[in-house]
């Protein structure tokens, strides 16, 4: 689904001033960094930060949603919340691979996520009481999560940048399938209809929290951008995000909640755009640093699934290593 | 933590006639566990129609260091390429 930009990346870099130079030039000249390349220690630290948070984000983004595959309301929609689903199983798989490109394992990035000490989306903290939050995931997260991954499409990470490239493509039936599940329920009887504005009354702000702090607050935007790992600036994309949804919610006859919303002709060069209130940011830190509804469930969950999996690894490898001493002995005879 | 599951990497066929690229990888115990799930993978929406994996150990990849010094040479050498060579229209097509 998305990672959130980069939340305590430590891009501190220590070589010469010539190394820097050259490899800032081949960036400028939109040169691909492949795996094997010479790169600033900085550069590489920050990708497998951001690329091992993106994945992790995939995964648990599993969670809020599996949930409620048994109890989708007919087989049409419990069959692509399953498709969405396995397709965010994937998308982990595709990030882990690209990280694991820079160095890293894939058994660190897990020990990292299960011991707290990386971080994953803070929009997988919140709980999903209603089916129509399946709705407002699709529509409203993975929309959220599309604006973000179209750049990271031309990342200056080549492996990056082909890993974004597959996830952009199927993540587009995510917000499509969330979006006709909100049409349906705003279809509906009165209740549907109230179900579906009370979930997006909550996830209206989480998500826009999803592109990460203010662009004056975020510290390791500025160099991101210099390296071409980032292409616009969390402030941009959440304004490209929000005047892009706008009009969709006034399709479905709802509204986001927010009282200071206007439209505001002057902004975007004279294009127009949304002014919005104030991001209550403290409950954004709070949810990064643990303390959301449902960080304790989503860690506790996923160490489950690791351990319950260890006698399938286990015995998955003791079973290659059999057959493959078999094959030996066979040559030999 | 347990040990660590090989890492393979993956290639796929789109269709007949075209070669196998590269796609990505993953971590499986074995060859059929490595098929399998790069069927599940990396061939959820009809990209293929043939699956080879290759234990990543056994890639062995040029120096990227070297690059100049071996792909550089190529480039000087316009007499390789047919535009090169000067056919008096008269002769037509070749």
């Amino acid at each position: 689904m998305y990672s959130q930009g980069l939340i305590g990346a430590d891009g501190a870099t220590e070589e010469t001033e010539e190394f820097l130079a050259a490899f800032q030039a081949r960036i400028d000249r939109e040169e691909k960094i492949e795996p094997n390349d010479p790169m600033p220690e900085g550069y590489r630290k920050t990708l497998v930060r951001q690329i091992g948070q993106h994945a992790h984000s995939e995964i648990v983004g599993m969670l809020p949603e599996g949930n409620w595959i048994t109890r989708a309301p007919s087989l049409r929609r419990k069959a692509a919340l399953l498709a969405k689903v396995q397709d965010e199983g994937g998308h982990g798989l595709y990030l882990y691979s690209a990280a694991e490109t820079l160095g890293v394992t894939r058994e660190q990035m897990t020990e990292e996520l299960l011991s707290g000490k990386a971080k994953y989306s803070s929009i997988f903290n919140y709980p999903t009481p209603t089916w129509a939050d399946m709705g407002t995931i699709g529509w409203l997260v993975d929309g959220a999560a599309i604006m973000n991954q179209i750049p990271l499409c031309r990342c200056s990470y080549g492996p990056y940048a082909r890993a974004m490239i597959r996830v952009c493509k199927e993540e587009s039936f995510h917000q499509r399938q969330g979006y006709e599940l909100l049409i349906s329920l705003c279809n509906g009887t009165k209740e549907q209809k109230e179900m579906a504005q009370d979930s997006i009354n909550r996830w209206w702000w989480p998500s826009l929290m999803m592109f990460g702090p203010h662009d004056a607050e975020s510290s390791h935007s500025e160099q991101s951008m210099k390296w071409k790992i980032k292409r616009f600036s969390n402030d941009e994309l959440r304004q490209k995000f929000i005047d892009a949804t706008i009009p969709q919610a006034e399709y479905l006859g709802l509204t986001v909640p927010d009282p200071d919303l206007k439209w505001n002709p002057e902004k975007n060069n004279g294009k127009g755009g949304y002014d919005h209130g104030e991001i209550n940011w403290d409950e954004f830190w709070q949810v990064v640093k643990g303390h959301g509804q449902m960080n304790r469930d989503r860690i506790k969950a996923r160490k489950k699934a690791w351990n319950d999996g260890e006698w399938v690894r286990d015995a998955a490898l003791a079973h290659a290593e059999k057959r493959a001493a078999r094959k030996t002995q066979q040559a030999a005879e | 933590m347990s040990k660590e599951t090989p890492l393979w990497e993956v290639f796929v066929r789109p269709r007949n006639g075209l070669s196998h690229k590269h796609c990505g990888s993953l971590h499986a115990a074995d060859e059929v566990m490595a098929l399998q799930a790069a069927r599940d993978t990396y061939t959820r929406r009809g990209e293929g129609l043939s699956i080879w994996v290759v234990p990543s150990k056994s890639i062995f990849a040029s120096d990227p260091d070297q690059t100049a010094e071996n792909f550089d040479p190529s480039v000087d050498k316009v007499y390789r390429h047919p535009t090169f060579y000067d056919i008096p229209d008269e002769v037509g097509h070749m």
